[in-house]
């Protein structure tokens, strides 16, 4: 057992490593970031999810582009603070629940409008190109964020060796959806499996990120293990977890949160501090981890990520395309 | 009976009040304690904020079930304590508001007004808030000696209201999980209407009592 620091947290934020692992089989390769500590921190005051006692699953990588400088979010507070529903509404209960999640073996299919129709399993998905870690802003609807160093590479990687044909103009996205794991959906209050979609310029944009990882390891289940979409440039419910299904299609599809309701959670859901479609003010942000006399965050378009994103959404009325 | 007799001057005596009231003070010292640990969880503003609601929403319960308890338990001596129960629904609110415009908005007085005025959810909070500060201000005995016991009751029904608004404000802000919101709809809705039921019971023996007391002047057979 060595007690490696990981350079994302303080002695304050290490965790035992059997409290947020998920069920994965152990990775070859030692990851540049070096390990969590075993330490049995019973200063430790969240709940412990179900947890596996899985050997550290280390992903091997390299630091990717688009990064950000500001701080890292700490590991405990990203791992207890998450809306996953399928494990309950509360916010502290996926890393109670999701423990229960099998996320091995597991199958991500792509389908549709594409020339090679194929399963990947996870193993495949993590040597379809070079793992980046990627430093993102994440911004919630709900109007606090978090900065999360994650792994993985774009999803235009995945999609080109698909071949889109000239019919796909949307990418749709499904959620692992299984209720005798999950009876806490039953009453969320949305429908299941969750359900999301982009553009298909939004999805071969460099900054869309497929995730295998974050904070140097592989996904712990509350943050949607073992594969997920990252869009640091629009609210986080559109970056779906636990991803088991990528469809090319025609139409845009439906997803979730717009079905629940369509004026406040839109298709493209980009931040943006002018248009609020929700009942609150989307002006400010409150970053988790900083205490509770933190000063909050003025929101930015697109959540800082405009020179990047901007060019996609010329021309169209941002208010009416939310 | 001996019992029944007990219970009474259970209540009735001085301690039971300066213990119920360091009860209510319990919330609050769990809160401080949790501040002063930084043992609020990773979004410390949302937890604070939360926790000083959802004790105005249960204070303002405790407080309308008073009357109904001292009906069904038969034990009257409770009004003792509403008082109490009712400025400590004020008290929670006051945190509540005050961890809004401090920790939440850090004084950002032009947000805090765009959302006082144009977001509905906020407009309801701020309408219960308004509401209970008359009723805070009117708590004493000397208030309702000023203001006569029946102008002081109708002042005091806009704890009603306020229960109302507060309800309204919290399913407003939940996003799709309405159970929490809705419970306390069902609780006070409870509350409500035993309260329009006691009405209506307490108007049909008036009646009863008014026509037995009339002399009949319609011939009798």
């Amino acid at each position: 057992m060595f007690l490696k620091k990981s350079p994302y947290s303080t002695d304050d934020e290490i965790t035992p490593k059997e409290v947020y692992f998920n069920r994965r089989k152990f990775l070859a390769g030692m990851g540049i970031a070096g390990a969590a500590a075993l330490a049995g921190r019973e200063a430790w005051k969240f709940a412990t999810p179900a947890a596996s006692a899985d050997p550290q699953a280390k992903l091997s990588f390299v630091p990717g582009s688009y990064s950000t400088k500001e701080k890292i979010t700490p590991f405990k507070d990203v791992t207890h603070y998450n809306n996953f529903y399928e494990f309950g509404t509360g916010k502290s209960d996926p890393a109670r629940n999701a423990g229960r999640m099998v996320t091995s073996p597991w199958t991500v299919s792509v389908e549709g409008e594409v020339k090679n129709r194929r399963k990947y399993s996870l193993a495949e998905i993590e040597k379809l190109a070079p793992l980046e870690e990627r430093i993102y802003r994440h911004r919630c609807v709900e109007g606090w964020s978090i900065v999360v160093p994650w792994i993985g590479y774009s999803l235009g990687a995945i999609l080109r060796l698909a071949e889109p044909t000239p019919k796909a103009k949307y990418v749709a996205f499904q959620s692992y959806f299984n209720p005798a794991v999950m009876p806490w959906a039953a009453s969320a209050g949305i429908s299941f499996p969750y359900v999301e979609g982009l553009r298909l310029d939004e999805a071969m944009h460099p900054l869309t990120l497929l995730s295998v990882g974050m904070y140097g390891e592989a996904l712990p289940n509350q943050d949607g293990a073992p594969v997920r979409i990252v869009l640091p440039w629009k609210y986080g419910y559109k970056s779906i977890k636990s991803l088991v299904k990528i469809r090319l299609v025609a139409e845009q599809p439906p997803t979730t949160w717009n079905e629940y309701s369509s004026s406040a959670y839109g298709f493209y859901s980009n931040v943006n501090p002018g248009v609020d479609t929700v009942p609150w003010s989307q002006a400010y942000e409150h970053r988790l981890g900083q205490g509770l006399f933190a000063r909050p965050i003025p929101t930015r378009i697109f959540n800082g990520y405009g020179d990047q994103v901007a060019s996609l959404y010329r021309g169209m009325d941002l208010r009416k395309y939310h | 009976m001996q019992g029944g007799r007990n219970l009474k001057s259970i209540l009735l005596s001085k301690w039971t009040k300066r213990i119920l009231f360091l009860a209510c003070l319990v919330p609050f010292a769990i809160l401080l304690w949790r501040i002063l640990h930084s043992d609020l969880g990773p979004n410390p503003v949302q937890f604070v904020e939360y926790t000083t609601g959802r004790w105005t929403l249960r204070f303002l319960a405790i407080t309308l079930a008073i009357a109904p308890a001292r009906r069904i338990l038969r034990l009257p001596e409770l009004i003792r304590f509403r008082r109490m129960t009712g400025l400590f629904a004020f008290f929670y609110v006051c945190m509540h508001f005050l961890s809004y415009l401090g920790i939440d908005k850090y004084f950002m007085w032009d947000q805090i007004w765009s959302d006082i005025h144009k977001r509905p959810y906020i407009i309801a909070g701020f309408t219960g808030f308004v509401l209970l500060i008359p009723l805070a201000l009117t708590s004493t005995a000397w208030s309702i000696r000023w203001l006569g016991g029946k102008r002081w009751r109708m002042l005091h029904r806009l704890i009603y209201l306020t229960a109302v608004a507060g309800v309204i404000h919290y399913y407003w802000q939940v996003k799709s999980d309405k159970r929490a919101p809705l419970f306390y709809a069902a609780i006070f809705g409870a509350l409500l209407a035993w309260r329009v039921g006691e009405w209506f019971f307490k108007r049909a023996r008036k009646s009863l009592a008014a026509e037995a007391r009339a002399p009949r002047t319609s011939a009798t057979n």
